[in-house]
């Protein structure tokens, strides 16, 4: 008769929850914030009393950073933030207001700011601008706003390297993102380097929308399906076509590999594993023997690795860690795994500054005491943060490969 | 809680289950002086081992129109003065493939000739009414079902009885009724923790004792033919369903799924056992299986839910004084004058019936009692709400509490007041956190609702029924309940508490239940020790 009960298939698994509350040991916002309930509390515990009742949600919730890392420490493999992201989605009667809708629609607003892009970094960047963003909308006055490229990425790449791209035998797809195109074209130019020296052309998906992280965080549930949808087939017929999508933000790939079907309930699972971030996909095959890597020896940098909540969850740190770790003029520290605190577009907000902060000041201090010449990080959001608390600069491990990298003698090796 | 007896009342009423706390409530209001004893704690027998189903009556309506009668009416007088015992779901009586489809119309035709509201409603609509429903079915009825909790009903009883004048008093044991010559006068009763035998005596001894009726009644060299039915039920994780589901069949195992609270219950078995087994029921692997493997018929999800508990209680059956042999079992209400029948005086039981019919079993046997002491006032239980009932709390000031405190109004009702505001903020941090108990709701139970060890505040609280078990609030609990220099009290409630856990939870420990289990093991066995502290310092 227990066999009856093999398959326990409780949603995201929150009847496995032991109530071991190693979760809300390892929640960020639970260490410094007593007001949030805690991941357990929210999630396995409060799931029971909101299926007899919807007048347990507690609007507490929207706390949640939304890092899963409570689900990384769950011995019972409970999607602890899952439950929580779906119960804000069913029960929340809060409704995304304007900041909300600004901070979240990263496309729309890259859009319109590429246009007008030294206006806008410059307007940007005033403290006149800051301070009423701060006292209107809510957006905090300590925030630095990524600055906007005058070039976007697709623009670029259209000009300068979409022709050469034919000439190569293997070919992948490359899904590069809100921050990428508006923001800093440099990463995904650097991508298209370091995959043409190993003998991969790169091409952009047919249609390519924000992967919608910043609106499901912000209650956009709609809009974030929509997105969703457009990506999940372009990503499918990418699949169809021979090609691997690759991604260099692990928040975009840990958004369309798992929030699509947890939180949205989009059926992806057939295009899934297509998706990946470059980093992964260039250790896989170096460690199959099938591409080369060629460093140069001028190349000297001390660098230290953070481990973005979204890599933890994917399990995926490794892959980038390794591959920097090969450089041969890198000088490598592991810092602590722990968050830095933003969380995307929480730490933006007014309200969450000071949570933001706190969570984020033992990571902080820890970068100062290494003090390296540049934090390596897989996440943009958490790029921002470092730097504007630590002053120390951050780069994604795809544009130290591409700096450090012999591209001459990668295409050799490879040819 | 400290009691002071008086020598002599008008009533005792001997048993703390809800036939007994109905008593005490009735009688007090009728202006009695009543003494209450349990020998144990409130609800610990049949009451607190049911469904929990407050029953529309339409699964006695083909088979027995007089209960079926009786409960409809109870039900929508309980709906009034427990209105927060009661979580009004209603129910569905559903028709599988493999059901006669037939019996639908003499059921509803049944229930409709007891006064049961009884609507044929489409299968389709029946699956979006109650999403959990096996997705087979070919037929449904609603009716009026609803859940109720057993602990809070009981307990309010007592409360109001206690309001009314009545004392009260837990951990006594009967064990003799004081006869002079054809009457009883009184009882002599054993302190369960000193062993220490007090006498008191009252005009009128009533036998609310439940299936232990008939031991009470022996004692009086009384025959009272009983017979013990066991029902073994399974509690799960969380609720699977938000509507009671029944059969749409003759009764048989295992075809009633009651939303409880934050659980769902499905029940039961029916086997005769013997009376010396009633104290320690356990459940077997057969019952399991049954309630199991039936259960998913009523709602698929069962089969892959998380299984918190077994649990059995026993049916306190009455078979007629014409009829000896039993063959004849009513679930009817038994109310026996032992001066008529027995030629006894001072001495009447009241039996069989159902925790539904509580209130009209105590209005019965209230109306004999008050008939014998020539008291003349009518009987007011139906309308006068019970603590706890007076009004209900809007769903826009129930948004503002706490979680807690959410979780506490709908076991307190407007009582929660008491609780909401505590003196002192850390009152506020909780000891259960699967159920959400507060200290404040601790030391509310324990300073008005008689808690004298840990297993008395799990049903007061919900402490520890939750998915844990009592896994993180046990030890909580203990030292909240530690008292003064009584350590070796409070640590052998606590290996008590842990036991009665792991009784329920052994016969489903597999998957997270059994890895609970482990833990909980880890915690209080290997960590704590707490196994040295059984049977030391407890119960004599």
């Amino acid at each position: 008769m227990a066999d009856l009960q093999i398959n326990s298939e409780s949603v995201f698994n929150f009847e496995q929850c032991l109530k071991c509350s190693v979760c809300t040991v390892y929640c960020p916002v639970s260490a410094v914030n007593p007001a949030y309930p805690g991941p357990k509390q929210a999630g396995p515990d409060g799931e029971r009393y909101r299926l007899k009742n919807p007048v347990f949600f507690d609007e507490n919730l929207k706390k949640c950073l939304n890092c899963k890392r409570c689900e990384v420490s769950c011995p019972q493999n409970v999607n602890v933030g899952d439950i929580i992201q779906v119960a804000r989605m069913k029960y929340s009667n809060h409704k995304p207001g304007l900041r909300d809708r600004i901070l979240a629609s990263t496309d729309f607003v890259g859009t319109m700011a590429n246009r007008f892009a030294p206006i806008v970094n410059k307007t940007l960047a005033l403290d006149i601008t800051k301070s009423l963003m701060h006292s209107t909308i809510g957006v905090d006055k300590h925030r630095q706003f990524p600055a906007y490229s005058a070039q976007r990425f697709e623009t670029w790449y259209k000009r300068n390297a979409k022709a050469q791209q034919a000439q190569y035998s293997k070919q992948v797809s490359y899904f590069h993102g809100c921050y990428v195109n508006y923001n800093f074209p440099k990463l995904g130019k650097d991508l298209v380097k370091i995959m043409n020296a190993v003998g991969y052309g790169v091409q952009l998906l047919d249609k390519e929308k924000c992967c919608g992280v910043a609106k499901i965080a912000n209650g956009l549930y709609d809009q974030a399906k929509k997105h969703g949808n457009i990506n999940i087939n372009s990503i499918r017929k990418a699949k169809e076509e021979g090609r691997v999508t690759l991604g260099t933000s692990s928040t975009c790939c840990f958004t369309i590999r798992d929030e699509y079907e947890h939180v949205l309930g989009m059926e992806s699972a057939d295009m899934r594993e297509s998706m990946t971030l470059a980093t992964r996909f260039l250790y896989q095959l170096l460690d199959e023997g099938k591409i080369k890597l060629a460093f140069r020896s001028d190349y000297k940098k001390r660098v230290a690795y953070h481990s973005a909540c979204h890599m933890e969850r994917m399990g995926w740190v490794f892959y980038s860690t390794e591959l920097l770790k090969m450089i041969p003029g890198v000088d490598f520290t592991m810092l602590d795994s722990q968050c830095c605190g933003i969380a995307g577009t929480y730490g933006f907000k007014r309200e969450n500054y000071e949570t933001s902060q706190a969570i984020g000041s033992g990571l902080f201090k820890q970068i100062k005491e290494v003090a390296p010449d540049c934090v390596a990080t897989d996440c943009e959001t958490c790029k921002w943060q470092i730097e504007m608390s630590t002053g120390v600069p951050v780069e994604n491990p795809i544009s130290i490969i591409a700096d450090a990298l012999d591209v001459e003698a990668t295409i050799k090796l490879n040819s | 809680m400290d009691v002071k007896l008086k020598n002599k009342y008008d009533v005792i009423v001997i048993g703390g289950g809800i036939t007994g706390a109905g008593t005490a409530r009735d009688c007090a209001m009728r202006g009695l002086s009543v003494l209450l004893i349990e020998r144990f704690d409130f609800a610990q027998g049949a009451t607190g081992r049911n469904h929990g189903l407050l029953h529309s009556g339409a699964r006695y309506a083909v088979t027995d129109q007089e209960s079926a009668t009786e409960c409809i009416q109870e039900n929508m007088i309980l709906r009034k003065i427990a209105s927060h015992c009661v979580d009004e779901t209603d129910g569905l009586f559903i028709t599988l493939p493999e059901d006669d489809l037939a019996y639908q119309a003499t059921f509803v035709e049944s229930c409709q000739r007891a006064g049961i509201r009884a609507d044929i409603i489409d299968p389709q609509e029946a699956k979006i009414l109650e999403p959990a429903v096996n997705p087979s079915l070919i037929g449904a009825v609603r009716i009026p079902d609803a859940s109720i909790d057993p602990f809070r009903l009981t307990v309010a009883n007592v409360v109001d009885a206690r309001i009314h004048g009545a004392d009260v008093i837990t951990y006594h044991e009967v064990t003799e009724l004081i006869i002079d010559q054809t009457r009883v006068v009184g009882v002599k009763m054993r302190d369960q923790y000193t062993g220490e035998i007090r006498e008191v005596y009252a005009d009128l001894t009533i036998n609310a004792a439940g299936i232990w009726g008939m031991l009470v009644a022996k004692m009086a060299g009384i025959t009272v033919n009983m017979f013990p039915a066991k029902g073994a039920l399974l509690i799960f994780g969380h609720r699977v369903n938000n509507m009671v589901i029944n059969r749409c069949r003759k009764p048989a195992n295992a075809d009633i799924l009651v939303p409880d609270d934050n659980v769902c219950v499905i029940g039961t078995t029916s086997d005769r056992v013997p009376i010396e087994t009633c104290d320690d029921m356990r459940v077997t692997d057969e019952e399991v299986e049954v309630l199991l493997t039936e259960g998913a018929q009523l709602a698929p999800a069962l089969a892959t839910t998380r299984i918190l508990r077994a649990y059995a209680g026993v049916r306190p059956l009455v078979a007629s004084d014409h009829d000896p042999s039993g063959r004849s079992i009513s679930r009817g209400i038994v109310t026996l004058d032992h001066a008529t029948r027995d030629g006894l005086e001072g001495f009447v039981t009241i039996t069989g019936g159902k925790m539904m019919t509580y209130r009209l079993m105590a209005e019965m046997v209230t109306d004999l009692v008050c008939k014998k002491l020539g008291v003349n006032k009518a009987c007011e239980t139906a309308t006068t709400p019970l603590p706890g009932s007076e009004s209900k709390q809007s769903e826009e000031e129930l948004r503002t509490y706490s979680f807690a405190d959410k979780a506490a109004e709908g076991r307190h009702g407007t009582y929660t007041k008491e609780i909401v505001k505590p003196a002192d903020e850390l009152d506020e941090a909780l000891v259960c956190e699967c159920e959400g108990v507060s200290v404040a709701e601790v030391n509310y139970a324990v300073n008005s609702q008689h808690v004298n060890n840990m297993i008395d505040l799990r049903r007061r609280t919900r402490m520890g029924m939750g998915t844990c078990q009592g896994q993180l609030c046990s030890c909580r609990a203990a030292g909240l309940l530690c008292q003064g220099n009584h350590a070796d009290k409070a640590a052998a409630d606590l290996a008590d508490f842990i036991d009665e856990r792991w009784k329920g939870m052994k016969p489903v420990a597999w998957g997270a239940t059994l890895n609970e289990a482990q833990l909980i093991t880890m915690v209080y066995e290997d960590l704590c020790g707490v196994n040295q502290f059984v049977k030391e310092g407890g119960m004599k």
